[in-house]
């Protein structure tokens, strides 16, 4: 790929940034290279696939961690947004290399990109008062205009490098790329870890929240800026077109197996996980694009968690609307309020 | 916490959306203890001015204060419980009762996880609104009545001083809605001053002790025997609400 690390003349610097995700990445390799070794997989001796699990692995905890604050927010769509932002943000680096021979990575300004849209998505609709669903519109749409056109500009250099962020590759996730993608994982998940309160209750009930003291606002804007790092993050193995369904087809799943907030997170980050090995391993065997049989087979297992959510109310759990049926006509009459 | 002075003071406010005010020279005054309930028909205004008086809208002219702070700059969140109608929470978010208490400890515990102390706070808000044998349950399976119960008990974790209640029982069956008032009196009996938005006039005259009857402006303010038999009653809501002063 054209992913250079002379990003603002700074070769050694971005290297100095990364260099313990550069150690983390031999170490892993080291230890994939035992593992092929014991097990005697195939996809397991070769160094560009030790990266490619290393990153598929980060982006099943990422991606539904975020997701699923996003889901139950009714802002599924927002990842398909950021994702066509960050589309823009790539063709701004293939742009900026091939004109202006700026030798920048692609996935770098995909990121700085992709945050700037984020934040215009709040912005709009905090400025205008329009409907998330709108300013997301008009930030999906500017997104693919921008790196369509950019694309147009200068079709000859561009489109052969675009394809693999539109459609994701295992065989280009970079050293450089990868270590990224680790930082991007500490950040992401370090930000949740600490800010998992005030996100919980900004979900749930965003009135309340207020009331409590919690700045909305700051935390809206937080997790959009998340979304973009994990859209950015999972682009180069999910690519563009199918980034989004990681963020959401796991927590959907989850959903419907869950009967907690703790449950479901987990339950995503599982589901999540199991998508991203059994994708890479079918992809790998059967040659197939990964991003698109990591989303088939994550739509399999949410297919699943439906029957066996169905099965299990079947089989004797108390369904949502039959037991709010029953608590209505009994329970809350017999409940006298304590007194203190 | 005990509180001197009054919770909420409100002095010639006025706001609108646009140029057109949605509420006008509203002055009013909730002290400790008080159970006040801010009725008016469809557009009168009072969710803007339950809104006012939580701070999450500034006056365009007036002040608007709360625990003796600028309402829009007070800080101490824990102080104030809010509970809203039910279609405005994550109705079918995976998340149990437990889950739902504990928000309640958030602005104790910022950042942090909540201790054993914290954990009996919310066991013992569960308990006073008769929800323990619930607590394991998902939000999704209550009754709406349990459901508002469960966010009545988010605000007894964070020790509120005052209870706000949006419309508390729009689409909560006759049955539930009784003991639902039945636990506000309760917990007004125990000392936290409730602030009730609502628009079932009979609900409001029959648990109440304090009617604020506005339609932008303030039309009447006092008890609410005397809200019943009052001109701003008919002159409000017209003629359709006279069951209410039979009842009352």
């Amino acid at each position: 790929m054209t992913a250079s690390p002379a990003f603002l003349a700074g070769t050694s610097l971005l290297d100095a940034a990364l260099a313990p995700a550069y150690w983390l990445l031999a170490e892993w390799s080291e230890f994939m290279f035992d593992v092929a070794r014991w097990t005697g997989l195939g996809l397991l001796q070769y160094q560009y696939m030790h990266r490619a699990v290393l990153v598929g692995l980060c982006i099943g905890v990422m991606a539904p961690l975020i997701g699923t604050f996003l889901v139950h927010r009714q802002l599924a769509l927002i990842g398909d947004a950021l994702a066509h932002t960050a589309f823009a943000g790539v063709a701004v680096g293939l742009f900026l290399n091939a004109v202006l021979d700026f030798g920048v990575s692609p996935y770098l300004t995909a990121i700085i990109v992709a945050m700037i849209a984020a934040l215009s998505i709040e912005l709009i609709s905090e400025v205008t008062d329009a409907y998330n669903d709108v300013s997301m519109a008009i930030v999906l749409s500017t997104g693919f205009a921008l790196g369509t056109t950019l694309i147009s500009l200068n079709a000859g250099g561009l489109s052969v490098g675009i394809d693999q962020y539109l459609f994701g590759n295992l065989a280009t996730v970079s050293r450089e790329n990868a270590a990224i993608l680790l930082v991007l994982f500490v950040v992401i998940v370090g930000t949740v870890a600490l800010t998992r309160n005030q996100l919980l209750y900004v979900t749930f009930d965003e009135t309340a929240a207020e009331v409590a003291g919690i700045p909305v606002n700051w935390y809206n804007r937080t997790m959009v800026v998340l979304t973009a790092l994990v859209v950015v993050g999972a682009m180069q193995i999910m690519g563009v077109i199918l980034v989004a369904a990681m963020l959401v087809v796991p927590v959907a799943g989850a959903a419907q197996v869950s009967r907690s907030f703790t449950g479901s997170l987990l339950s995503s980050v599982v589901l999540a996980e199991l998508a991203v090995i059994v994708g890479i391993g079918l992809s790998y065997y059967g040659e197939a694009t990964a991003g698109g049989v990591i989303v088939l087979v994550a739509v399999a297992i949410y297919v699943a968690c439906i029957v066996f959510g169905r099965l299990r109310t079947a089989l004797g759990e108390e369904s949502a609307a039959e037991t709010a049926r029953i608590d209505a006509s009994s329970t809350d009459s017999e409940a006298e309020p304590a007194t203190d | 916490m005990t509180t001197e002075g009054p919770i909420a003071e409100l002095d010639d406010v006025t706001f609108g959306y646009t140029a057109t005010p949605v509420v006008e020279d509203i002055s009013l005054r909730i002290d400790p203890g008080e159970y006040a309930a801010i009725v008016g028909p469809n557009g009168s205004g009072k969710s803007t001015l339950m809104r006012l008086v939580l701070g999450l809208l500034e006056p365009d002219s007036g002040s608007a204060r709360l625990f003796g702070e600028p309402a829009h700059r007070f800080d101490e969140g824990s102080r104030v419980g809010y509970v809203a109608q039910q279609a405005n929470a994550a109705k079918e978010m995976p998340i149990t009762v437990r889950e739902v208490v504990k928000m309640g400890r958030f602005p104790h515990v910022g950042y942090g996880l909540l201790s054993a102390e914290d954990w009996e706070i919310v066991d013992r808000a569960l308990d006073v609104v008769g929800m323990s044998a619930f607590a394991d349950r998902p939000v999704t399976q209550l009754s709406g009545g349990q459901r508002q119960r469960a966010f009545i008990a988010r605000a007894l974790a964070g020790e509120a001083d005052l209870l706000v209640l949006d419309e508390p029982t729009v689409g909560v069956d006759a049955e539930s809605v009784d003991a639902f008032y039945a636990l506000l009196e309760t917990l007004n009996d125990d000392g936290i001053t409730v602030l009730l938005v609502e628009h079932d006039l009979r609900a409001v005259t029959d648990h109440a002790e304090r009617v604020v009857c506005l339609n932008r402006r303030l039309r009447f303010d006092g008890p609410t025997e005397e809200f019943v038999d009052s001109d701003a009653l008919a002159e409000t809501f017209g003629t359709a609400v006279s069951a209410v002063g039979e009842s009352g």
